[in-house]
Parts: C-alpha cells; structure tokens; sequence
C-alpha cells in the first residue's frame, strides 16, 4: 500500500504533501525513503494518465509539486545515491519545430519511469542526433515534432542515423499532434505513440526493462 | 423600411452581414467591380454555398470546400517563408496563385505572412521566424513563456488594457521596453495634467514611440500591398471566409500570458484569480473579433483553439475553465451577426456534447482529429462542421487515397448539408496533386442531387 507522502502527491494535494516532507525532515525520516515515495506516487500518477482519469493539467502539476519536494530533499541526499536507471534514451523535437510541450512531457515521464533521457532541445539538427547517438551509444532515440514540416524533418533525421550506419543500433519512436502510423512508415521509424505513456511502455519493451 | 440594427434578431443580423458579404464593395463603398460576368456569378454560387452550408436553412447546391493553410503556399509558388515575409508583392503573388490554381470555394485572406520588417523594428519576442530563431526555410512559431507572472492575476483582472500596454507589450517587443501609455484619466484639468507628460521627455520613453512610428510606417508599406487582396480575389469570384481572429480565452490566457505550465498549475493553485482573468478576458475577444470582422467586412471570425483538446482537460476541467467563456465569447460574436468559425485543433471528441449548446445555424466547428461519424451525430443538426483531411495523408499520400478519404467523408457527413469539406489543420507541406484530388473530387462527387 501507498504511504502517506506517495498518496498526497498521486492527489495532487501540494500544501498537504510539502508540509509532510518537512515534517517528516524534522523528525529524522531516512530522506531516501521519502524520494522511494515520490517514486512510487509518480508511477501511480503516470497509471492514472495512461487510464484517463489524469490528464495533462494533472501530470503538469505531478511536476510541479515533485519538483517542490526534491528541492527539499536535495540538502539532505548524499551523493551517489542516486538509485540505478532503466537505460538510456535520447530525445528531442527535430529541425524546423520548436514545438516542445509534448516532447516535455514524453522527457518527464521517461525520467520519473527510471530511464536516464538526453534532452537535446528544441529545433534539433540532423546531425546533432547522429552525434549524441555516438557518444552516448544509446538504444533509444525519440523525435518529436509538431507542425506538418516535421514530417520531412524527421524523415531526414532517420535518413542520417541510416548513412551513418547506426540504424541497426537503434530504435526510434516519434510522436507529436500530427504524427500517425502513415508518417511512422514515411519516416521509416520504428513506432509512433500517441501520448507520453505510450513512450515509456516502447521505451520499456526496447531497453527489456520491466 | 429596414430594421434598425439594434432591433434585430441575432438571426436577423447573420443574415444581413452575410448579405453584405455576399454583395462586396471596393475602397471607395461602390459595388465591387467583378473580373468577368462569369467571375460574379462564380462569387455569388460559392458564397452562397458556404452560407447556406452554416445555416442549416436550405441544401447547399453541393458540398463547399475549403482550406486552410500556413506557408503552403509559399512553397508551392518557389518561396522560403522568409521571402514572403520580406517581400510583399511575393507574398500576394503566392497567395493569389494558391487560390487561383487550386480553387477553392473560400480563402482565408493574405494575412499568414505578416511584415517581417515589422517585427524586426519592434524586436518580437513572443515568436521566432524565418531568419530569428528559425532557419529561412520554416514558418513563424511561438515562444511559450510567462509573459504574464503567477502574481500579477490581480493587475490583468483590474485593468487589462492598462495590463496589455504597460506591462505586457515592453515584455514581448524589445523595442517597446521602455514604452509607457499615456494616463488619460488624469489629464481632464488643466491642474497638474503637465506631470503627466514627464515620462514622454524621457530618451528611452521617447526611442519605444520612435520604433512605434517606424512600426507604423512598415504596416502602411504592407497594407499597400496586402489591403488589396481580399478585394482581388473577390473580383475573381472567390469570397474570404475568415477573418478576425479570435480565441477563447482559455486559450487567450494559456497560449501567450501565462504558458501552457503557468495556466495549468494555476487551475491547482489559484483556481478563483484564473476564472476572474478568463471572464475579464471574454468580452475583450468579443470586442476584437467584431473590430476584425467590420475592417474586412467579412463577418466570418477564425477562433483559432488550442488546449481544450482530447488530453489536455479533463471534463470537469473543461467545463470549469474552458467552456463557459469559450461559449460568452461564441454567443457575443453571434449577436454581432458574425459567424464563429472554429479550427479545433486536435481531437475533441470528448466535448462534443457540451459544444451542442450554441444556437442553431450560426457556427463553424472545423474539426481536425475528430471522429466525423460522431460529431455528424450529435452536433449535425445544431451547426455546421467541416475539415478532418487529415495532414499526413496530404504530405505522403496518393491522390487516389485522398479521394478515397473524401468520398467516405461526405458519404458520413455530407447528408441534409450542414458540412464542408476540408483539411483538418493548418499545412505547409502537401502534394499538390493531393490538394488537386481533394477539392475536384468534392466538386464532383459532392454535387447534392
């Protein structure tokens, strides 16, 4: 069962859940502890997304009042306890489209769901994405984009990974207002998702994470 | 006799604006000068098509269609975004080619490039375009931001024009950084109404008025080019079926004052100041989309909609926050005569029923992600509804499935009227012989017999 911290912020109850922290702070409570709570209330949040009884507005403000609470925990955190993460995935909204809201909350997802996510912005080169899929060596590569120009933005982008040899090394999910499975076949990407959620069940089923 | 207009029905008004759109006039107030005999009766017909598609009265003599696009025509026509911006005579040169070659039943008049000079004088910050912020080859798109602090609900719901002057226009024009309005309430005596000018002595006051008037300028250099348009088009036989704009002013608030993050957070944390700012913000969208429709005499106001979208609200949010001024905004147009004509970005299948609520015959709801089938259903006999041609298949498909799409769309929605076809957004990459496939095949298969 949910402890306390973990049920006030799935509720989204802000005064309630920062008060607890502090609280809690005060009276010597293991601040890991605290942050496996979080944790686990971001997952019930992220359920709650994915089943419709959460929308955007509600998982916008999950960040919100987390944001509040590690801020809290943050002194009181030694280094390197940082717990270990699911995979890598490196993401961003292609060239041409500065469009970021949903790529933001594809990241936010990504990071609360335990993978590490290489945000690399808005109105990303081509070969930005070749180079960060060198260098981090990642499996997992996400576009987002939200106008019609995407469509050939991201096309280009999988050309690129392609002649530089990476395409094997690689899957790519892309998603954005006007992204279907059409465009999924054009760009020759490996899947679409229609929401932030859908983006960390492919990212799970790539990197076999449970 | 006539009616006055201030005994009219809102029915009554609808239908002498559009009777006024129908019969267009040139600069000086004259009958507009038509191209060709064949070109009036070609207005008259698709004008006539259109209104009758809005007001569920009479069976349209076949399916309108309609499109709606950013620099698609640009490109079609060999242009960066950038060069029209730039270049006037370009830019209504494209324009003009794209409804020419394409002909549709309506446009959606010359304004999507927009003097580039303009926002180059004044320093714009609230979007990037071609050459600031995004490469030559891309269009203008918005910078989200907190144009607008979580604390200042009270300053915007107190005096939003004082807000929208002082505050927020030297937030998003560099050059009016140091802009201040002039306080015309306190200069009806002569007593102590010269402190009141200080400000205007000031060298940075006076370097905001400066950009101002250079601002000024540029806007009469592109009207010059851009003002005639309309009328152009007009004499050729095709009428311009939006104008304005408007938004509803959840939108208003949450695209371009408080951000997206900012708006959704303070439904959490300041719920009451947020239903406060969006009443305040009703009747100034009212009042800017009958301003718009009268300068273009085109009584047809774009109410371009962004965050009540399937996924963004909940429905109780939705009908908290977003649709009782959304409907304030809808009705004060309608008892202008005006016709709201609504681009519902993304799916909104989950509003449709409390959409209904509007009056009979006087709206617009261009869908685009939406199941047809259902809004048919349940909006068919209140309004009329349009678009849903999907963008992709316009970039990447074949024109055969293009017509394909269109012939189940009209089979779905066409019956007893009260629908027009269309693309479902904005596009600005798309095969031109989809295009060509979707408006002809409509004119063909569309007829009502």
């Amino acid at each position: 069962m949910a402890g306390k911290l973990a049920k006030l912020l799935s509720d989204l109850k802000e005064p309630e859940a920062l008060a607890f922290v502090e609280k809690a702070l005060g009276e010597g409570v293991d601040p890991m502890d605290l942050l496996g709570e979080a944790k686990e209330a971001m997952n019930i949040v992220g359920q709650r997304f994915a089943s419709e009884e959460y929308f955007i507005p509600d998982l916008v403000f999950s960040g919100e009042i987390l944001k509040g609470i590690v801020k809290m925990l943050e002194p009181h955190l030694k280094k390197g306890e940082e717990a270990e993460r699911l995979g890598k995935v490196v993401i961003g909204t292609v060239a041409g489209d500065i469009h970021d809201i949903g790529k933001n909350l594809v990241v936010f997802m990504l990071d609360v769901n335990g993978f590490e996510v290489l945000d690399l912005g808005i109105d990303v080169p081509v070969q930005k994405f070749v180079d960060a899929i060198k260098e981090t060596g990642t499996k997992v590569v996400g576009l987002s984009g939200f106008l019609t120009l995407a469509f050939e933005s991201m096309k280009e982008t999988m050309e690129a990974i392609k002649s530089a040899g990476l395409r094997d090394k690689v899957k790519v999910m892309i998603g954005g207002g006007q992204i279907t499975e059409e465009i999924r076949k054009y760009t020759g990407a490996d899947a679409y998702g229609k929401d932030a959620m859908a983006g960390v069940s492919l990212a799970k089923q790539w990197l076999g994470a449970k | 006799m006539e009616k006055k207009w201030e005994e009219m029905s809102s029915d009554e008004r609808q239908e002498a604006q559009l009777q006024k759109w129908l019969s267009p006039k040139d600069p000086e107030g004259n009958d507009l000068k038509f191209q060709s005999p064949q070109a009036e009766k070609a207005f008259k017909e698709r004008a006539t098509r259109l209104k009758d598609a809005i007001q569920l009265k009479k069976l349209p003599d076949r399916v309108p269609v309609f499109t709606i696009y950013g620099f698609f025509p640009a490109l079609y026509a060999g242009f960066t975004p950038q060069e029209v911006m730039y270049d006037y005579g370009k830019a209504n040169m494209a324009w003009k080619k794209y409804v020419l070659d394409f002909a549709p039943d309506g446009h959606i008049g010359p304004w999507v490039p927009g003097p580039g000079k303009l926002f180059d004088i004044l320093d714009y910050k609230l979007y990037k375009w071609p050459g600031h912020g995004v490469s030559p080859q891309y269009g203008y798109q918005c910078n989200e931001g907190e144009y607008m602090k979580a604390d200042e609900y009270d300053a915007f719901i107190d005096d939003p024009s004082n807000f929208y002057n002082n505050v927020y226009l030297p937030r998003i024009f560099g050059a009016l950084e140091h802009f201040t309005a002039p306080h015309i309430a306190d200069v009806l005596e002569m007593y102590g109404a010269g402190l009141n000018f200080i400000p205007f002595g000031l060298p940075p006051v006076q370097a905001a008025y400066k950009a101002l008037l250079e601002a000024g300028n540029e806007a009469l250099k592109y009207i010059g080019v851009a003002g005639a348009y309309n009328n152009e088009l007009a004499a050729a036989g095709f009428p311009t079926f939006w104008d304005g704009p408007a938004k509803p002013p959840f939108d208003m608030i949450g695209d371009t004052l408080r951000g997206t993050k900012g708006i959704m957070t303070d439904m959490y944390r300041q719920p009451d100041k947020l239903l406060q700012a969006l009443e305040a913000m009703a009747p100034l969208v009212v009042k800017n989309g009958v301003a718009g429709a009268k300068v273009g005499g085109v009584p047809i106001v774009a109410v371009v909609m962004h965050k009540g979208a399937d996924g963004f609200l909940s429905d109780e949010q939705y009908k908290t926050f977003y649709w009782p001024t959304f409907r304030k905004v809808l009705v004060g147009l309608i008892n202008e005569g005006i016709v709201p004509f609504c681009f519902v970005e993304g799916g909104y299948n989950t509003r449709l029923k409390v959409i209904r609520d509007v009056p009979k015959g006087k709206v617009i709801w261009w869908l685009d992600r939406t199941d047809m089938a259902k809004a048919k259903e349940i909006l068919g006999d209140v309004a009329c509804i349009g678009g849903n041609v999907p963008p992709d298949l316009l970039a990447v498909g074949t024109p055969q499935q293009v017509k394909d799409y269109a012939k189940k769309l009209i089979d779905t929605c066409g019956k007893g009227g009260g629908f027009i076809l269309g693309n479902g957004t904005v596009i600005e990459q798309a095969k031109p012989e989809n295009l060509h496939a979707m408006i002809d095949f409509t004119k063909e298969y569309g007829v009502y017999k």
